[in-house]
């Protein structure tokens, strides 16, 4: 008896005890700080220490390279393109798969499909199909619609390569978007919507002012993580262009595994986080709720 | 129940059969090692040939009937110290176990004070037929034979047999200028409608040493120390006016026989090792030839691997006799139809390996023998930095070839980094630059 009471009163303690939310996520932070925090740390002294000094000498070198500006520029490009049109076509598939049509399994099942495969897969099928002799151009002219090859891999006309990688990128990860889209618009107690319609709201409407406001917490989930994946673009990139275009990420791992320079590498992977950092928190600041909107 | 019992019965008949089988053969074994001309055990310590496939193929076929018993060392090719470490501490221990070394041209000039004379093998081995030059790159400046020339690889071009309408009056497609290249280009262009010459300039590819052993050495007669010359400017100009007739994809090309077997390309430069499955598969549909002359020569870059002994080998003897045994003409076509790596010995070789192969080596014999080729190694002494040597010559070439800067201020700006990269290393200069007493000077 005694010790069943007293295991009740330990159970109590812990219960009370204020410290207990910090106690749960612990090991959760402890593992953040030893796998994550530690060896960013370690990246950011890379970067700045070399031979035992602090130097900006490896940033100098990045900021000098003659790759570092198209780097910088088509990486940027990137994520102004793919995200705003990623934003769009999600939201039309999630609405897509929320709205309960017959089917809507076999539309889950194909939209989601492209998540199972590794990004330079990715990079490799549409490499593949849009190559000069690829499956592109293969159908197209069996279809009859061009009398020989077409190269969409282009490097001299402008855009047509950032034009691929969009592509690409817009099939491998608008799922992504959508799924965070779907498990948001789930949340959504359908008497919102139908008490809309009721006061005779259109679709257009009620997605501008009933369903986008509500979803403002998953549109700031899946701006965040977009937006940081964006700025590690690499495998795609490198399997479509090649040479021809060059990100942050691919100057990074040039530095690291081509020119055997650890520091400068460093440097990049340091702007990388950086420029993620910034845009992370202009997203969270600008799609900030007021206290008083949030569904509870 | 009784088709159950009968299993494990047919596998013990199997299991004893087999043991029978393999004893017969070790027995076999143990009576051909114990022939008169057995050379003994000879560790054969390589940097080369060490793939696994390839690490098979040396000790399968290479290497099968050789009388002796050789222990295959091959160091994995992402710790190359490996090989060094091990010579240099056989060396100052002044006793080891390794009685044959297999490595490339450069690395023989680290460890020269460590390697036996093999003249008297050389005499041995004048009826092979290997090109004199080989041999003096086998001599490491010295007056002695420090290695023997054992196997190679270079750059080629091939181009498909629908290429050769175009090619411009007058033309032998094995004696080709850059100027009739960059006409044939252009003729295809103009007469096609697409560009159809390409190069491997994508993330993988090798045309780092299109720039070091083609292009500037046949439009300045040097790497480092003309880089900044009349003749490398010009030599970039050419290849800007090149690209316009050059096919776009070119900057995602690898392995340029994918793009020819699939007919993107019609003419292509690469390395003969990403070229040979082109030629293995329609070997009917393709021609093999020389990289093209320039105003100063026909740069053309070896890649050599070499044999040697070194002074602390516990079995000189038995060496000597796996060199001639690995220079043999049998064995080279062998090393030819199974790692891909050709023959330095000029005898003729077996139709068995097949039109393909045949043609390549014709191509590659024809590199190295006609006039006017100037030799250009791949860098010594530059270590880890190689990957920056590189990058200064990809980049001169994306920033006036593909972005459109002006031509003299990224040469001259290149020079800068360049010579900042010869002073940090120290590296001499390697052929075809003259030699120099101090770290190579662009001048």
């Amino acid at each position: 008896m005694t010790a069943v009471a007293q295991q009740a009163t330990l159970g109590r303690r812990i219960r009370r005890w204020e410290g207990l939310p910090y106690g749960l996520i612990l090991p959760t932070v402890a593992y953040l700080g030893l796998f994550f925090g530690w060896p960013m740390v370690q990246a950011f002294k890379l970067a700045f220490r070399e031979d035992g000094n602090w130097t900006i000498e490896p940033f100098r070198s990045m900021v000098n390279d003659a790759n570092f500006g198209e780097a910088l520029k088509f990486t940027l490009l990137l994520v102004g393109v793919i995200v705003p049109i990623q934003f769009v076509l999600a939201l039309a598939m999630a609405l897509l798969v929320n709205a309960k049509l017959p089917g809507r399994g076999l539309f889950l099942a194909i939209f989601i499909l492209p998540l199972a495969v590794s990004d330079l897969a990715a990079g490799l099928v549409w490499q593949s199909i849009l190559t000069e002799r690829g499956y592109l151009n293969t159908v197209l002219e069996k279809l009859g619609l061009i009398d020989q090859p077409h190269i969409w891999l282009d490097p001299t006309k402008p855009n047509q390569l950032l034009f691929a990688v969009v592509i690409a990128e817009l099939w491998r990860s608008t799922a992504f978007v959508m799924v965070i889209f779907l498990a948001g618009l789930q949340g959504i107690p359908k008497e919102y919507s139908e008490a809309a319609e009721v006061f005779g709201a259109g679709l257009v409407q009620r997605v501008w002012k009933v369903i986008l406001p509500m979803l403002k917490p998953s549109l700031q989930v899946a701006l965040l993580f977009r937006i940081i994946f964006a700025f590690e673009a690499f495998a795609v990139v490198i399997a479509i262009t090649g040479r021809a275009k060059t990100t942050l990420a691919t100057e990074a791992w040039r530095w690291q595994a081509d020119y055997f320079d650890s520091h400068v590498a460093a440097a990049y992977s340091a702007l990388i986080l950086v420029l993620s950092l910034v845009s992370a928190g202009l997203v969270v600041w600008l799609l900030r709720t007021p206290k008083e909107q949030m569904l509870r | 129940m009784r088709r159950i019992r009968l299993i494990p019965a047919a596998l013990t008949v199997l299991a004893a059969l087999s043991a029978v089988a393999v004893a017969v053969l070790l027995g076999a074994g143990e009576k051909a090692a114990a022939s008169p001309r057995d050379a003994g055990k000879v560790v054969f310590l390589s940097n080369q040939l060490a793939q696994v496939t390839e690490v098979d193929a040396v000790r399968n076929i290479l290497l099968k009937g050789f009388p002796g018993n050789v222990d295959f060392v091959a160091v994995p090719s992402g710790q190359p110290q490996v090989w060094f470490n091990r010579i240099q501490a056989e060396a100052q221990a002044g006793k080891g176990s390794v009685s044959l070394l297999g490595g490339l041209h450069g690395d023989y000039l680290t460890i020269q004070q460590d390697l036996m004379d093999l003249t008297p093998v050389a005499k041995q081995l004048t009826k092979a037929g290997i090109p004199a030059d080989l041999m003096t790159l086998g001599k490491l400046g010295t007056s002695k034979q420090l290695y023997l020339p054992w196997m190679q690889a270079t750059y080629i071009m091939v181009a498909n047999k629908q290429a050769l309408p175009y090619l411009p009056k007058g033309a032998d497609i094995n004696k080709l200028t850059y100027g009739q290249l960059f006409q044939w280009a252009k003729n295809i262009k103009d007469k096609t409608g697409q560009a159809r010459v390409a190069f491997p300039a994508g993330t993988n590819g090798l045309i780092n040493r299109f720039f070091q052993g083609y292009l500037l050495p046949s439009f300045s007669g040097g790497v480092v120390t003309t880089f900044k010359s009349p003749g490398a400017i010009s030599g970039w100009l050419y290849l800007k006016a090149l690209w316009k007739y050059v096919h776009p994809q070119s900057l995602g090309y690898n392995f340029m026989q994918d793009p020819l077997l699939s007919g993107e390309v019609w003419v292509a430069w690469d390395h003969v090792a990403r070229l040979v499955n082109a030629l293995k598969a329609r070997p009917q549909d393709f021609v093999a030839f020389p990289a093209p002359r320039g105003p100063k020569g026909r740069g053309y870059m070896p890649v050599l691997a070499g044999l040697a002994i070194p002074k602390t080998a516990p079995n000189p003897a038995g060496a000597r006799q796996l060199i001639l045994w690995l220079e043999g003409i049998r064995t080279q076509a062998q090393t030819l139809g199974s790692v891909g790596f050709f023959p330095v010995n000029g005898g003729k070789l077996s139709e068995k390996l097949g039109l393909g192969l045949l043609k390549m080596n014709t191509a590659v014999r024809r590199s190295q023998r006609g006039a006017g080729a100037v030799k250009s190694l791949l860098p010594i002494g530059l270590g880890p930095e190689s990957g920056n040597f590189s990058k200064i010559y990809v980049d001169t070439f994306t920033r006036i070839v593909i972005r459109g800067e002006d031509v003299r201020s990224v040469v001259n700006d290149e020079a800068t980094q360049l010579q900042a990269l010869m002073n940090k290393t120290g590296a001499h200069c390697w052929a075809p630059d003259p030699p120099s007493s101090g770290p190579c000077q662009v001048k």
